[in-house]
């Protein structure tokens, strides 16, 4: 099943636009690369034989397909919601974001790319693209904010294990939005032989493409095993938002389905009021950053905003150009969930049901949580379990010792 | 109202009489402060045209010299109207030398594109140049810029093939800023052979003056490319050259760097050494 040429749902125009949203919006230096990966791209997106290498290697490297589990014990305490997991904390590495690099990797190489450079926030996609260079033996940079690298130690030891080279950034924030720069300003001074290999839903068209597309996956497998499983889509789908990958893939193989209500769930950090939050949607502005118009959390001279989540992965000031469109149309519906409330859901879960999540991914169990109280029983609900929380342990032990970071 | 001949061609007229190549300089508006930016703009404004940067949180194409000019800036409380004023105030005593506004697209955006032009026009802004503005998007940027009777400067870059070169071309006007490595402002030129050929070519391309820029560091440097460019653009080097020592010699050091790259650009007047001695002396140099 994971072998054919998967049918793309989501077309971006051929300016790279998703409605008003999206684009390609980088310096000159950069622009000629980035058309020459649309170009690149949008051959292989149509080559039989770039999709069948992509669906082995999900297969036998990521372990897909994940399962969708049902959660029994958090349906119990549900009203009579059933509640289901889709398991991409099951895939190697951890996380959803390997779907990505495993399709990125594949262009790159046949670009003839030698090197590749990536940002990372939580580490998950850091080690995602440290994993997939050291399977074809390229070289590997990470940017990766210091901030972060305090918080996710682990994943950093774990890049270097894989052979990637670690660069701390130190400016701004010192968190993904800086690693992102850093890692613009590499491919800038290594534009000819360096394969940017970005991690998220946002950034340049035609990354929100490729990114979108690789993460389909999630979604397809997720429809099928539903159906399979009870013969009917489900009622609802819930998926955290930092740049929206995750929820992106999950959602766009059910967008046909319009019974389906669609919850992208944003950090609201201390309080989507406390302006410590990285709620770009529901607190944020259309602009330009990292070269794509979307929602951004700015000031009112046009200046990006630090941003707060207790998950390193949500810690972004932006969200892809899709979510920007399906903010705007109405078609998902955005929500959120602080700190506290994520740091719950991952106790939660991690009691009910012998299963840490990612702090990101516990964001989209504790809308759940909230959700289920308004659905009638029987109803059904998939959350997307987008990452394995190994990583937070730590994080989440000082919270609750803390009171937050 | 926008003078019937416009100061940018006032410039090229007056430089091209001279016989030399003019000289560009860069400073980023409100570094470190309103009050002390406009001093050294004052200083500035004996180069022949100045670009005045908008500051902005995330200026990816920026080294690390003009990413400290950006942070100091909107840590000093500089904004866009602030960046304006500092333009008006300065443009009330210096009427002749042209001023373009170098930025990114996100504070002007938020500023809004109408007013924002007309704003700056009123302030006596000649031109702007959007950083991360590419030609396909550039459109309507372009229209509301030509509305106000302002100049959106294109830029070209050493990865621009031809065809690509070829739209930016078309919708260039004012003059065509060539970026001079494949690196972010202020990093080190290595291949001067190398970007006197894509000066050349860009020659051969255009009847538009021609703007070489970033990493332009050295007198000699300058000297050099002012050879087949038409405008040299100096900024890291500036912006170091203040920052190097007390903050009370800062408008001296900033006058003093000024000075030294235009003798530089006038020793070279009408220069017709060969290449090749102005080749190894960047070589030697560096």
């Amino acid at each position: 099943m994971f072998h054919d040429q998967p049918s793309l749902a989501v077309d971006a125009d051929s300016d790279g636009m998703f409605g008003p949203f999206g684009g390609a919006y980088m310096p000159e230096v950069l622009m000629p690369a980035v058309t020459e990966l649309a170009a690149r791209y949008a051959e292989v997106r149509s080559s039989p034989d770039f999709w069948h290498e992509y669906g082995q290697l999900l297969q036998d490297y990521v372990g897909r397909p994940s399962p969708l589990f049902l959660a029994r014990r958090l349906s119990a305490e549900s009203g009579g919601v059933r509640i289901f997991l889709k398991r991409e904390d099951l895939n190697h590495t951890g996380a959803h974001k390997i779907n990505n690099c495993i399709g990125q990797i594949l262009l790159a190489k046949r670009m003839g790319k030698r090197r590749v450079i990536a940002e990372t926030g939580a580490g998950q996609h850091g080690v995602a693209t440290a994993s997939v260079c050291a399977l074809f033996g390229i070289p590997c940079m990470i940017y990766m904010g210091r901030r972060d690298m305090e918080h996710q130690l682990p994943n950093v030891k774990r890049m270097e294990l894989l052979g990637a080279r670690v660069q701390p950034v130190d400016t701004g924030s010192a968190t993904l939005k800086d690693a992102m720069n850093e890692a613009l300003r590499d491919w800038i001074t290594h534009v000819d032989d360096t394969y940017y290999l970005l991690g998220t839903g946002a950034g340049p068209h035609p990354y929100p493409q490729m990114v979108c597309d690789f993460q389909q996956v999630i979604g397809r497998e997720a429809r099928e095993q539903f159906l399979r499983l009870t013969g009917a889509p489900p009622d609802a789908l819930v998926a955290c938002v930092g740049g929206g990958s995750n929820a992106a893939g999950l959602f766009i193989p059910f967008l046909a389905d319009r019974g389906v209500k669609l919850y992208g769930v944003e950090a609201a950090g201390r309080g989507l009021d406390s302006g410590a939050h990285a709620a770009s949607l529901q607190r944020g502005r259309p602009g330009v950053l990292h070269g794509n118009r979307t929602y951004l959390l700015q000031d009112g001279d046009g200046q990006i905003m630090d941003t707060h989540s207790v998950s390193a992965g949500l810690d972004y000031p932006g969200i892809g150009p899709l979510h920007a469109e399906w903010f705007e149309s109405g078609r998902v519906s955005y929500g959120s969930a602080t700190d506290d409330e994520a740091v719950a859901a991952y106790r939660w879960l991690s009691r009910s049901e012998g299963i840490l999540p990612a702090l990101e991914s516990a964001h989209a169990l504790a809308f759940a949580r909230h959700l289920v109280a308004t659905l009638p029983a029987g109803a059904a609900v998939v959350v997307n379990l987008s990452g394995r929380g190994d990583k937070d342990v730590d994080t989440v032990l000082d919270f609750d010792a803390f009171g937050g970071a | 109202m926008q003078p019937l001949i416009s100061r940018i061609e006032s410039t090229l007229a007056r430089l091209h009489s001279e016989a030399r190549a003019g000289l560009i300089v860069y400073l980023c508006a409100g570094d470190p402060d309103f009050e002390t930016s406009l001093a050294l703009l004052d200083a500035a404004g004996e180069a022949d045209m100045v670009e005045i940067g908008l500051p902005f949180s995330d200026p990816v194409a920026d080294g690390p010299i003009l990413q400290g000019a950006h942070m100091r800036a909107l840590a000093g409380g500089q904004t866009v109207a602030k960046t304006l004023q500092l333009l008006g105030d300065w443009r009330r005593r210096r009427s002749d030398t042209p001023a373009i506004l170098m930025g990114y697209l996100n504070p002007i955006l938020a500023y809004g594109v109408e007013r924002f032009m007309r704003d700056a026009a009123g302030a006596g802004a000649d031109a702007l140049i959007l950083v991360d503005l590419p030609h396909e998007h550039g459109h309507a940027v372009r229209q509301l810029a030509q509305a106000a009777g302002l100049s959106l400067i294109q830029m070209v870059a050493q990865t621009s093939d031809q065809v690509r070169r070829a739209k930016i071309l078309d919708q260039a006007e004012g003059f065509v800023y060539q970026v001079m490595l494949n690196g972010t402002t202020g990093a080190q030129l290595v291949q001067p052979e190398l970007q006197m050929g894509v000066l050349g070519e860009l020659r051969a391309c255009t009847t538009l003056p021609i703007a070489a820029g970033f990493g332009i560091r050295t007198q000699e440097q300058a000297r050099t490319f002012a050879q087949a460019a038409d405008l040299v653009v100096v900024g890291s080097a500036l912006v170091q050259a203040i920052q190097d020592g007390p903050s009370e010699g800062a408008v001296t050091r900033c006058r003093e760097t000024v000075r030294a790259f235009l003798n530089a650009l006038r020793s070279g007047a009408g220069d017709d050494r060969p290449l090749a001695d102005a080749l190894d002396a960047i070589q030697t140099r560096d």
